[in-house]
């Protein structure tokens, strides 16, 4: 059994950084992530509200996340875990954000689909880092050095707001994709396929089908 | 009479517990778990998860920044009394949520379904749950609080008779492939499988069986008990291990639960209760002792009864 190879990632990565980066691979990340789900999105994108951070000068890590976090009454911030949400139902804005953003690091649970890799992540220079377990939230955790700021808690609650977090050594992340457009969790779903006929060997199909159901065992829910 | 205010500060100090300390009957399974495992990334996520529990306990925080959808199961015993009755005991709950939300800090996961209001507090309409047991003998009150992730992992199937135990292990496989993939269910999980009831119940049987369920634990029928055993087997047999990579852990234990349903049916639900398997209990008595208890304990031969009358003959016959 082979050790994983791990490997320190600032937030603003150049090119060549993540050329250099395998699936598979564990990442520790330097400086600064922003937080950015749904709400964001729609208020940054179909709103057109001004995204308050200059991007990416300041951070190209968009972590799918909402915080255990609150904010106590004399305006300071207690953030005790981050773990990330599933990412496959971003896809539908990860495009535009990125044109927008130069997101490079988009941080998340699942990974997306290695045609959302093809299409807009290799195309701009981006990969997909995913959190471990899930919810090492509390490793993650030790990893804030600061929280820096948090934009439109207001408008969109604590969960959904912009986080602003500053890291040291934040990780374990894994790498999910690569600059080939080659996804993680894919490959491994195929190494996996192998062995799934002898695990359904004497199961039968329900007799009342689901309307639209698929019987096809490689097939995912994501996408 | 039990105090409204010691029902509060119990329930807080549960919900900091549920939230940062991960049950020992899950921990042990897991590190048994990790023992196993040879797929290299799925046995690095495993010491990660170990590690991680670990650091949650020592600095205080949150295993898992997902804190869920914090719910309350109450038990009490027939005789218990509550200072302020049934209206009073749904308040403290409330408060403590919100006040734990606060003050652990979980992530105050629920809105609306429509508007996105948020509370900043998990609390709103429904929420949270408050489920209620109750049993024939005691003056005591059992809170029992669950934060269960919210999302995947969950799924529900009309089954028939005809469709036979090899149906059932189908519907089975299809759920844990279907979330097991990229480790949408946050697996290797306890898997909880509620059979017959209505859509519903069977749906509260399964997710109980899930979360009130120690890991270890049987079913007292003797056939379900090897049912469980066979499911735990055959879920760690699919090849598929911690976020869906290559391994040899799904299921860390397969808890089932049943109840009597339509003679034409045979209705499943499958229910993952995640790698932060986040639970805790206390019995609070009217003398104001705090008893904290590892197993909720909520399956008594009372709960699963099937005779029209109870009584305490009953109970030993059951037992």
């Amino acid at each position: 059994m082979s050790k994983p190879r791990e490997i320190r990632l600032s937030t603003t990565p150049t090119p060549e950084a993540i050329a250099a980066l395998r699936l598979g691979d564990i990442v520790y990340l330097d400086g600064i992530i922003y937080t950015a789900r749904e709400g964001v999105y729609m208020r940054a994108l179909e709103h057109k509200a001004n995204i308050p951070m200059e991007l990416p000068a300041q951070s190209a890590a968009n972590f799918h996340c909402s915080p255990a976090a609150a904010i106590r009454s004399d305006g300071s911030f207690d953030m005790g875990a981050v773990t990330a949400t599933a990412s496959f139902r971003f896809a539908k804005w990860l495009p535009e954000w990125m044109a927008k953003t130069g997101a490079r690091l988009i941080i998340g649970k699942g990974g997306m689909s290695s045609k959302d890799y093809r299409d807009y992540f290799v195309p701009n220079g981006a990969i997909y880092l995913s959190t471990v377990g899930y919810g090492t939230g509390a490793l993650l955790g030790r990893g804030i050095e600061k929280v820096e700021a948090v934009h439109w808690h207001e408008e969109l609650g604590l969960a959904q707001a912009m986080w602003v977090i500053r890291c040291n050594r934040m990780g374990p992340f894994i790498v999910a994709s690569d600059l080939d457009g080659n996804c993680l969790f894919e490959r491994e779903n195929a190494k996996i396929a192998a062995n799934i006929a002898r695990v359904y060997e004497g199961t039968r199909p329900a007799v009342l089908k689901r309307y639209g159901e698929t019987d096809d065992r490689s097939d995912e829910v994501i996408g | 009479m039990i105090s409204i205010d010691l029902i509060q500060t119990t329930a807080e100090t549960l919900m900091d517990k549920a939230a940062i300390e991960i049950p020992e009957d899950y921990l042990t399974g897991l590190q048994r778990a990790a023992e196993t495992e040879d797929g290299d990334l799925s046995s690095f996520v495993l010491q990660a998860m170990l590690e991680n529990y670990q650091a949650a306990k020592e600095d205080r925080r949150a295993m898992c920044g997902d804190t869920g959808t914090p719910r309350w199961y109450v038990k009490m015993g027939n005789a218990a009394q509550i200072e302020g009755g049934p209206v009073a005991l749904e308040a403290a709950l409330r408060r403590a949520t919100a006040n734990a939300t606060r003050a652990v800090p979980l992530r105050p996961n629920r809105v609306h379904p429509l508007w996105r209001t948020d509370h900043d507090n998990n609390v709103g309409i429904g929420a949270p749950e408050i489920e209620y047991g109750f049993e024939p003998e005691g003056d005591w009150i059992d809170l029992i609080t669950v934060h269960k992730g919210g999302l995947f992992g969950t799924d529900y199937r009309m089954l028939f008779p005809s469709d036979g135990i090899e149906g059932i292990k189908r519907f089975y496989l299809d759920s844990l492939m279907a979330f097991g993939k990229r480790g949408l269910a946050c697996q290797p999980a306890i898997i909880g499988i509620g059979l017959g009831g209505c859509k519903d119940t069977c749906m509260v049987l399964g997710k109980r069986a899930a979360c009130l369920r120690v890991v270890g634990d049987r079913n007292p029928d003797p056939k379900i008990a090897a049912l469980e055993d066979e499911f735990k087997d055959l879920g760690n047999s699919i090849g598929m291990g911690a976020m869906g990579f290559v391994g040899k852990n799904m299921v860390i234990d397969c808890n089932i639960e049943v109840g009597y349903c339509h003679t034409g049916g045979m209705q499943m639900s499958v229910h993952a209760f995640c790698l932060s398997s986040r639970r805790a209990v206390a019995r609070i008595w009217p003398d104001g002792r705090v008893e904290p208890r590892t197993d909720p304990d909520w399956f008594t031969p009372y709960q699963r009864r099937d005779t029209v009358e109870w009584s305490a003959a009953a109970t030993e016959a059951a037992e």
